[in-house]
């Protein structure tokens, strides 16, 4: 690592401010960033820690329904704290990583990072979320542009996602067999107005919706109604663990599973 | 009722206590005053000409207290290779220069180009960003068989091509195999990958660097399982150090798997640095160094072809192999494709005639040695797989065609030039049957079936030649060292035993299953018995521990000390007890007349050993120390039969094991918790390389799974309940305790099986898929279905 300074500031104002400092970094659960400091890969002037802001931390549920998560909360505390009102991402959360992970990892780092094959971002963007930040309500269909790349702006701070919690849902991870991360992942949601499928691991542009199963399945919520889709393998990603054709196989694979599981 | 102590008994293992409770003493707990720390500023491209290097900003940076290149060390010698291999037309293989630091070339991702030597790791490593390298890069040679194709780009330029040496065993046998070949009723061809590995084992490797000016003493502390091979190695070759001017200790090592057999440039590093900068140096590796710096493993291509007349009896196997050396010849390098897989493929069958081709190259990736097995899962791989394609091309049971094969009589000579002492591979596969309830496959294919999942057995059997090794043979073959053994039991005073071994324990267990065997031979509690072992300093002399040969050839060494202390201390009892040396019997720790109730303790026995008022001075010497060498008159052949059961799931490709078993013959066991012990862990290594691990360069050399991320090790989750069992004991017939060895089997047995059961489960769907290569990763599993 190189030397930086360290803030831990107690509310989402003074983190803010902290964050106004040239090259300061926020700093979740520190999951992607610590590694990435060790390398030597990144070298911020100063790291402002999100984890001493209690207003950040916490599963509740909104008036409206919405399970809504503080954007520093750990995703061992969302797997016990959301899963009376939202199994399916209770469910989810509980398979992140190992048990090291999820008592350091964040809702709000791993939205904010935006990893390819992440989980979270399946899960926010097939349930339609709100992010939160310090100045604004993001919808999560405007807030994933890509590979580690989101609608936040410089300084801006995840301070809550509010979930609404759909009919049925659940969500299928195909592990890469190294990193266990979703070699593909995902996330299907059953709402009232329609059902989401939110595909992570897969694409070269991040977490993406599969337009076509959405519509199949709104009008017919069974995996068998997907038979006659296919993701095309074109944009899909490649590497030492799966052709982009085999992830666009996944993709289909997986959506049938979580509708099998969900319904 | 089970045995509570010695031989045949399981008790707990002592060491785990300080390893479970955060007690162990690892090289990295090594602290000395004054210590520097080094960082190696390493290769980040695979070949290239240095033009130059300039440390002079760097060497301005705070707490910089030297900065070494590759000049540094054009007076020492290079890192040197243990064993010459001699080609098929009587040449002695090519054997390049091995800098300590790169010199003029960089030839491998992760080779080290200069090492700061700072106050503080931070400080060094911060200098090494300011190093200015003037590289210009070259094409990589990363393909085998590219790299031997003419005109190729050469890795070294004074050589005469990649090719280290083009082997042929046994030469006088190739014209008449081909032409076995030729006459055969059926032949059964299988080309196939056995795949890269990196070893990870989980302690990286550490050196420290320490010099006594007072008394012109090196001491070199680091992760070795053969501290006195690195004296050897690093003493006579590399830097000019006499023996006893060099102090090697490699204390508690958290793994080694044989990647920490070998001489590396950093301990080399760390030892000339301490007397040029004055200071101990200490290196740790980094996960990320030990990807690109630690010997990988396997990385052979072979095409295998198995002969067989019309009543399916093997007449003939010829093979050839492309094996991956890397950029330099590392400790052992050259016998592993040679020595240690050559004479393994006849297996476990009575196959008259083999031959068997090993082209060895060079490329530009880190070198590859001995890794658990070490040559033997390689032979084993390709012939179990080649075996069990036959069978179903011939429409017989893999089982029975393998039966129909085996050598029966013992000793029984190979046509691959040595000679298996023992075995009983009729006795193994039975047990096999029995404890993986073959006869229940059936119903259980058909409820994976219900499941929607293929299921598959495989079996296979396999042989090792480990306890490495008779010295005099391996001479002959190229070997520049002894591999015998040796050990010293030391007495003390009120009949406590400390024993010096050369082995040396890194998960074996050795510091509780030597001391059984002491006890079983002089009758006293275990807990009165400690093992000494990793320090040049403290043992006689030792080659190591690696090649399943501690108990073999160590322990065989330590029973000869030990029988020479009850020698002496018969005659102490005989003057004490006033009767003939012949008369005295020795059990539960007494010495007893024969046919008497006279006797004495052996706590008695060794007080007066040393403090002699009433004592035989005139015959023999006060003290009860004694010291034994022993070199094994063969190797030893541990062999057995394993079988796996997978499901693989149609719409994904994804491979899980269901069912592992594994029937040994280890000869006689000491602790049967410990051998059962070491073939899990062997288990889980073999499935990892079949199905997980993948160690994989792209064209231009760069190391793409280079971290966890990418590189897939086994986990519990992976892995069965496993079967095993190692009660079928045929035992060696040349070494005292009758044993064979046990570390390397899980290794070398598994593999195959688990492939031979994934096949058996795709074509059980009725895909036509011969053969897949390892890992059977989800993807390939799927490729392979889609592509049938």
């Amino acid at each position: 690592m190189y030397a930086f300074d360290i803030e831990r500031p107690s509310t989402i104002a003074d983190a803010v401010t902290a964050l106004q400092g040239e090259d300061a970094q926020a700093l979740g659960g520190g999951q992607t960033l610590i590694p990435t400091l060790k390398q030597r890969l990144a070298a911020p002037s100063k790291l402002v820690s999100l984890s001493g802001i209690g207003e950040m931390q916490g599963v509740c549920v909104g008036d409206d329904g919405a399970v809504c998560i503080g954007g520093a909360t750990t995703h061992a505390t969302v797997s016990r704290e959301a899963a009376a009102h939202y199994p399916g991402l209770a469910a989810l959360a509980s398979h992140i990583g190992d048990p090291a992970v999820r008592n350091r990892g964040t809702i709000g780092g791993s939205l904010a990072n935006n990893d390819p094959a992440a989980c979270y971002p399946a899960a926010a963007l097939a349930s339609g979320a709100t992010i939160v930040t310090n100045n604004r309500e993001i919808a999560a269909d405007d807030y994933f542009q890509g590979m580690f790349s989101t609608a936040l702006d410089e300084g801006e701070v995840i301070t809550e996602v509010r979930f609404p919690v759909p009919q049925a849902a659940n969500y299928q991870k195909f592990l890469q067999p190294a990193s266990r991360f979703a070699l593909v992942g995902v996330f299907v949601a059953k709402y009232a107005d329609g059902v989401r499928v939110a595909v992570t691991g897969a694409s070269e542009n991040g977490v993406f919706r599969w337009a076509e199963a959405e519509a199949a399945l709104s009008a017919d919520f069974s995996a068998s109604t997907l038979d006659g889709l296919n993701m095309d393998a074109d944009g899909m990603i490649a590497d030492l663990h799966g052709s982009s054709a085999y992830r666009a196989h996944l993709v289909k694979v997986n959506t049938k599973r979580a509708v099998d599981a969900a319904s | 009722m089970p045995k509570d102590s010695g031989i045949g008994a399981s008790p707990k293992r002592r060491e785990d206590v300080r390893f479970l409770t955060g007690a162990g003493k690892y090289t990295d707990d090594i602290n000395i005053y004054g210590q520097t720390y080094v960082h190696f500023l390493r290769a980040d491209v695979a070949h290239a000409t240095i033009n130059s290097i300039d440390t002079s900003a760097a060497a301005a940076m705070p707490g910089v207290v030297q900065i070494f290149t590759g000049a540094d060390f054009e007076a020492v010698g290079g890192i040197p290779c243990g064993w010459q291999v001699t080609d098929r037309f009587g040449e002695p293989m090519q054997e390049p220069r091995h800098p300590v630091i790169a010199h003029g070339t960089i030839r491998h991702v992760g080779e080290i180009v200069a090492a700061v030597v700072g106050e503080t790791l931070a400080q060094a490593r911060d200098a090494a960003e300011a190093i200015v390298l003037d590289l210009t890069e070259k094409p990589a040679v990363v393909d085998m068989k590219a790299a031997a194709a003419d005109g190729s780009t050469k890795v070294h330029d004074d050589l005469t091509s990649n090719i280290c040496y083009d082997w042929g065993f046994v030469e006088e046998n190739r014209d008449a195999v081909d032409q076995a070949i030729k006459d055969a009723a059926h032949v059964t061809t299988l080309e196939l990958v056995n795949n890269r590995l990196v070893a990870n084992p989980m302690e990286p490797r550490v050196a420290v660097g320490e010099y006594s000016r007072s008394d012109d003493m090196h001491t070199l502390h680091t992760t070795s399982q053969n501290p006195h091979v690195i004296r050897l190695l690093m003493g006579a070759f590399v830097l000019g150090i006499p023996e006893h001017k060099l102090r090697v200790v490699a204390p508690d090592v958290g793994g080694g798997f044989g990647t920490k057999i070998f001489h590396y440039a950093e301990e080399a590093f760390c030892t000339f640095a301490a007397k040029a900068v004055n200071r101990p140096v200490k290196w740790t590796s980094t996960r990320s160094e030990a990807f690109m710096s630690d010997a990988h493993g396997r990385d052979h291509v072979t095409k295998i072809e198995l002969a067989m007349d019309a009543d399916n009896n093997f007449t003939a196997v010829r093979t050839e192999t492309y094996a991956n050396m890397g950029a330099y010849l590392s400790t052992f390098a050259s016998s592993v494709p040679t020595w240690l897989h050559g004479t393994l493929m006849a297996g476990n069958y009575k196959t008259p005639l083999i031959y068997v081709n090993v082209k060895a190259m060079f490329t530009n990736t880190v070198p590859v040695d001995a890794y658990r097995g070490a040559g033997r899962p390689e032979a084993t791989f390709q012939l179990e797989r080649v075996i069990d394609k036959a069978a179903r091309e011939r429409g017989v049971d893999p089982i029975a065609l393998r039966r129909q094969n085996f050598v029966t009589e013992f000793p029984y000579a190979t046509p691959v030039a040595v000679e298996y002492d023992t075995g009983d591979y009729e006795a193994t596969m039975a047990k096999l049957e029995e404890i993986a309830d073959i006869g229940g496959f059936a119903a259980r294919r058909a409820e994976s079936e219900k499941n929607g999942k293929l299921r598959g057995l495989g079996v296979n059997c396999y042989i090792e030649a480990c306890g490495i090794a008779p010295s005099n043979l391996v001479g002959q073959l190229g070997a520049r060292a002894g591999l015998y053994d040796a050990a010293t039991v030391r007495v003390n005073a009120t009949g406590s035993i400390s024993v010096m071994v050369g082995a040396h324990s890194h998960g074996q267990g050795h510091e509780t299953s030597f001391p059984q065997v002491i006890s079983e031979m002089i009758g006293i509690p275990e807990d009165q018995i400690d093992i000494v072992h990793g320090d040049t300093s403290k043992i006689p002399f030792g080659m190591g521990t690696y090649g399943s040969r501690s108990l073999a050839v160590c322990g065989s060494a330590m029973v000869r000390a030990a029988e020479k202390v009850i020698n002496k201390a018969k005659k102490i009892a005989a003057h004490l007890l006033e009767a003939s040396d012949a008369d005295i019997e020795l059990k539960d720790g007494q010495f007893s007349v024969a046919g008497t109730d006279k006797s004495v303790a052996w706590g008695d026995v060794t007080l007066a050993a040393y403090v002699p008022h009433n004592y035989p001075l005139e015959d023999i010497e006060p003290g009860l120390e004694e010291t034994a060498f022993y070199d094994p008159a063969n190797f030893t052949y541990p062999a057995g039969a394993y079988a796996c059961e997978v499901e693989v799931d149609p719409d994904t490709g994804k491979v899980t094991i269901e069912r592992f078993s594994a029937a040994d013959d280890f000869g006689n066991v000491i602790n049967p918790m410990i051998v059962s012990g070491q073939v899990h862990g062997g288990i889980a290594q073999g499935v990892g390389q079949a199905l997980l691990e993948n160690c994989a360069y792209d064209e231009d050399g760069q190391l793409i799974s280079a971290s966890y991320m990418d590189y897939a090790m086994p986990r519990a989750d992976d892995l069965p309940f496993y079967s095993v069992d190692h009660s079928c004991q045929t035992p060696c017939t040349h070494n005292p305790l009758g044993v064979k060895g046990c570390g390397e089997a899980g290794a070398i047995g598994s593999p195959p099986s688990v492939v031979n059961a994934v096949i058996d489960a795709l074509q059980s769907g009725g895909k036509n898929v011969t053969h897949i290569d390892m890992p059977m990763s989800p993807s390939r599993v799927w490729e392979a279905m889609n592509n049938a």
